[in-house]
């Protein structure tokens, strides 16, 4: 008797836990709402057939206990019964396929008037890089990376000069602007993580990936290392403020270029490259 | 009721098939030394294999309660974070390839294929023998990566290199060499093993034993095997190039990087750290299948024989097992969604994915089917098997949030994968290994297990378990990263978590404590438990029908047994008792209700 009763009584507990405990996931502050619609229609279905599979299986202990005066059925198999539950969990599999792929479709077709930014990893830091005026990011090469130029930007390339460089951990973003992050790393794999964005995409050594979103709240944000890359793995943070136009201008003023970098190391020779670019 | 082209299967027939291959002489051990130690005998090398598998996962278990008090009681047991991911890739290489691997083939597939074929020992026995020494082998090289300069590797049990290789990551010095080294001789023994499983299943089948007539045990014991023959090699490649990169400078894996934390240029240059992950994924997939086959199979048996009942839809769960065992191969990149990879792989990667579930949602059917008018014993073995049912389940199913490429994008990474694969591959497994050791332990020595201590043995284990990853996947809706040596609560994640995590560390702990009572039982009932009869469960398998028991050498006296029908004729209406063993003709069974009568 006490068998069905905590099958029961574990199945019970697991809804209960889902729609009454306290931990769930923060607000979304991007456009991936969609993604939340996505994960509950799949709560939905999945959990539907949870609950029944396991009260399925508390009746049967409970009503086919053992008795020795009884003998059980006896049926190697049924079709039909066999095909209808094929075809019922081919039609879940779709419901929750179409919609998932409608979305990840949206997620990785990238809008035209995305602002591309970049964001840097490496072990443990991070870095932001914004095209500034001329609204291109310059080429990079790893092999370009010294003291002075730790993005790594290539001089021959008239569009480096401008872009705008953040080494710390803090990255100011505009509300309600479509931003694409390309995602770079110097050494080993990291991945650019903020929560309420609901985004994530892997940085890999030796090339650029990406993802887009809108940010769509005012706020400051954790941004978490979310792939382990040695050691430090998990101090790997730093934090995302979304901010209104006039705070974002504000705070970007204040930021400096590549050649302002440059100019306070006192790289004169490179500054001169600079000036004939400009 | 009906079972169209099927009743010979089903109802047994009374032909004897002619024999195809003559006898081979077996091997007979002569001193103490061969007959135990350098055995041949299938037997003794599965308890080898059993033995040695369970004492390093006993190391695992210990990773994971320093794992567990590390995330929820920081401080109590000193670590630095190097040590804590030590821990954690030790822990993860051990459970899934030197506990779960090596358990499921070598200590059961050892021990049964040959008793359910009908078979006097493995096709290969001096093979099978070598396959237990070098996996031997393999442990001691893992258990020695201990104690090298630098410790062990901590690189993840993924090994991703740059990571793994570089300086940033403790033990990239000889521990992930070690480490290496342990994986391809692991490889190398699971293939004298896994070749012997395979030949044994389609060569060594006594006589009437048909393919369709296997016990379910043995298809998921060779599907899984046959999984792992294909899939070890990309592992052991992936490795050995890891290596070469390591070791002479080559640039399989390695891009162009600086050293950790911003230094000097390293000499490496054009590799793809991708390429590692397609090649272990490739591996590690399937390794999944092949930790969660053998447990579908033995499952369906532990069923079938405590609810007195065949197992509902026979072919049906061949062809899944034999479906999820091809499938498993192409959604591997499933693991890489967020890795990089072109996007557009992700369209074809979540569709075999959610394929991939409805030939596992059947077999989930079919073992609750099973139940439905069963006459059900709720003995030790059957209630772990319910207990996997329930852990299954859940773990198959938060599977179709990962496998659906746009919902894996927020929890890739998260404690909620932590949570599906140790309820998916973790735990339901390991209900099921404990299951069958209730279940044959009378076969193996003789004896019983202690039933009270087993009840209680289960009841923590699978409450326990149940609440230690259920809650945990709700961390991982809040985005909680796995793989944190610290969470700090800052913007990210309420104090709650602090709660929910130590709430977690301690149903870790009770339920590792509760193995104890297990070992106890084991150790104790070996000398003392309670003798059990011949076929103490009244199966249907050629295991128990033996002359002796626990069977001797050569498995069978005399003769090998004939066999008339599927293992799974319980209840079979008009017969006398409720099973019919699988090598009782229907004329010894109408001749038997006729004397009846
Ligand atoms: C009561 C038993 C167990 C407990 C408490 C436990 C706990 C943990 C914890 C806390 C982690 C670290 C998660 C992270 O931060 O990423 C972990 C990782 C892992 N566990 Fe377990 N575990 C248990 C049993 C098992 C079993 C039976 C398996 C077999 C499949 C397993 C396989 C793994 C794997 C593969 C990892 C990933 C390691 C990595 O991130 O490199 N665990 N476990
Ligand atoms: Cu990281
Ligand atoms: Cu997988």
């Amino acid at each position: 008797m006490i068998v069905p009763i905590v099958i029961l009584l574990v199945i019970l507990g697991s809804v209960a836990f889902h729609f009454w405990s306290p931990w769930w996931w923060s607000e979304v502050a991007s456009n991936w709402g969609n993604i939340d619609s996505t994960i509950l229609l799949t709560f939905w279905v999945t959990g539907v057939v949870f609950v029944a599979v396991g009260l399925f299986v508390a009746f049967c202990v409970w009503k086919y206990r053992y008795n020795k005066d009884r003998t059980a059925d006896y049926e190697p198999e049924n079709a039909r019964l066999e095909w209808i539950l094929t075809i019922l969990t081919a039609l879940g599999v779709i419901a929750l396929l179409t919609p998932g792929l409608i979305v990840w479709n949206k997620f990785v077709t990238v809008p035209d008037d995305v602002y591309e930014i970049e964001v840097l990893g490496y072990q443990w830091g991070w870095g932001f890089r914004l095209p500034g005026q001329d609204g291109i990011l310059g080429t990079t090469d790893i092999n370009n990376i010294n003291d002075e130029n730790m993005f790594g930007l290539n001089t021959d390339d008239p569009h480096s000069f401008d872009d705008i460089l953040i080494d710390g951990d803090e990255l100011h973003i505009l509300l309600n602007q479509p931003l694409k992050v390309n995602l770079r790393s110097l050494d080993v794999l990291h991945d650019f993580y903020v929560p309420q964005f609901r985004a994530k995409m892997d940085m890999i050594p030796g090339m650029i990936t990406s993802y887009w979103f809108t940010p769509i709240k005012t706020g400051s944000f954790e941004i978490l290392c979310a792939e382990y890359c040695g050691t430090a793995h998990y101090a790997m943070l730093g934090t995302v403020l979304v901010d209104e136009k006039d705070d974002y201008d504000e705070w970007l003023n204040e930021q400096m270029t590549f050649k302002e970098t440059l100019a306070l190391n006192k790289n004169n020779d490179l500054i001169k490259v600079a000036s004939k670019n400009d | 009721m009906a079972a169209n082209g099927y009743e010979d299967v089903v109802k047994g027939d009374d032909a004897v098939p002619a024999l195809e291959v003559q006898p081979q002489e077996l091997y007979h051990a002569k001193s103490f030394w061969t007959r135990y130690i350098f055995c041949q005998d299938a037997k003794v090398i599965a308890v080898q294999y059993s033995l040695t598998a369970i004492a390093i996962g006993l190391v695992g278990l210990v990773s994971s309660w320093l794992i567990r008090m590390q995330i929820a009681y920081p401080g109590v047991i000193p670590m630095d974070a190097s040590a804590y991911y030590q821990l954690v890739t030790m822990h993860g290489m051990i459970m899934v390839i030197y506990l779960l691997t090596a358990l499921f083939l070598g200590g059961f597939g050892n021990y049964l294929i040959p008793l359910m074929v009908g078979a006097r020992d493995m096709v290969f026995p001096y093979v099978n023998m070598l396959s237990y020494w070098v996996f031997l082998l393999a442990v001691l090289i893992l258990v020695a990566s201990y104690f090298v300069p630098g410790g062990p590797t901590g690189a993840g049990w993924t090994l991703y290199p740059p990571q793994a290789i570089t300086s940033g990551t403790p033990g990239s010095g000889l521990g992930i060499i070690l480490m290496i080294v342990s994986l391809a001789v692991f490889v190398v023994g699971f293939t004298m093993g896994g070749l012997n499983y395979v030949i044994t299943t389609l060569q060594a089948r006594t006589r009437g034993m048909t393919l369709m007539r296997l016990p379910l045990t043995v298809w998921g014991i060779f599907v899984a095997t046959v999984l792992a023959l294909f899939a070890f090699p990309a592992l052991l490649v992936a490795g050995i190039m890891m290596l070469l990169d390591n070791i002479l400078g080559t640039s399989f894996f390695m891009p162009a990087i600086l050293e950790a934390g911003l230094g000097e240029q390293m000499a490496y240059d054009g590799g793809s750290p991708i390429l590692f992950q397609h090649l272990f994924w490739f591996f590690g997939h399937p390794e999944v299948y092949i930790v969660a086959l053998p447990a579908f199979g033995i499952v369906s048996d532990l069923i079938s024989v405590h609810a007195r009942k065949n197992i509902f839809g026979y072919r049906m769960m061949v062809w899944a097992i034999v479906i999820i065992g091809f499938l498993s191969f192409i959604v591997w990149a499933h693991h890489m969604y967020v890795a990089g990879m072109n996007p557009w792989f992700g369209f074809f990667f979540a569709t075999t994915t959610l394929i991939i579930a409805i030939p596992t949602a059947l077999k989930v059917y079919n073992w609750v089917l099973t139940l439905w008018r069963g006459n059900i014993q709720l003995t030790v073995p059957m209630l772990f098997a319910i207990g996997f049912l329930i852990t299954f389940t859940n773990g198959g199913l938060t599977g179709l949030f990962l496998g659906n490429v746009i919902v894996d994008v927020p929890l890739s990474d998260t404690y909620f994968v932590v949570a599906h694969f140790h309820m998916v591959m973790g735990i339901a497994p390991v209900l099921v290994v404990y299951g069958a050791i209730y279940h044959w332990f009378p076969l193996i020595t003789g004896r019983f297990l202690n039933n009270r201590l087993g009840k209680i043995h289960f009841w923590i284990t699978f409450l326990g378990s149940y609440s230690i990853y259920f809650p945990m996947h709700y961390l991982g809706f809040m985005g909680v990263t796995r793989r944190y040596f610290e969470v700090f609560e800052g913007e990210a994640f309420p104090v709650s978590i602090v709660g929910i995590n130590q709430f977690i560390t301690i149903a870790a702990l009770v339920t590792g404590f509760a193995q104890l009572v297990f070992f106890y039982n084991l150790i104790v009932s070996v000398k003392h438990g309670d003798k059990a009869e011949k076929n103490p469960w009244k199966a249907c398998s050629l295991e128990w029908q033996t002359t002796e028991m626990p069977p001797g050498h050569g498995n069978f006296e005399k003769e090998l047994p004939i066999v008339h029908r599927w293992a799974y004729d319980f209840s079979v209406p008009g017969a006398n008792e409720d099973y019919i063993p699988q090598n009782i003709s229907p004329s010894e069974v109408s001749n038997a209700q006729a004397e009846k009568t």
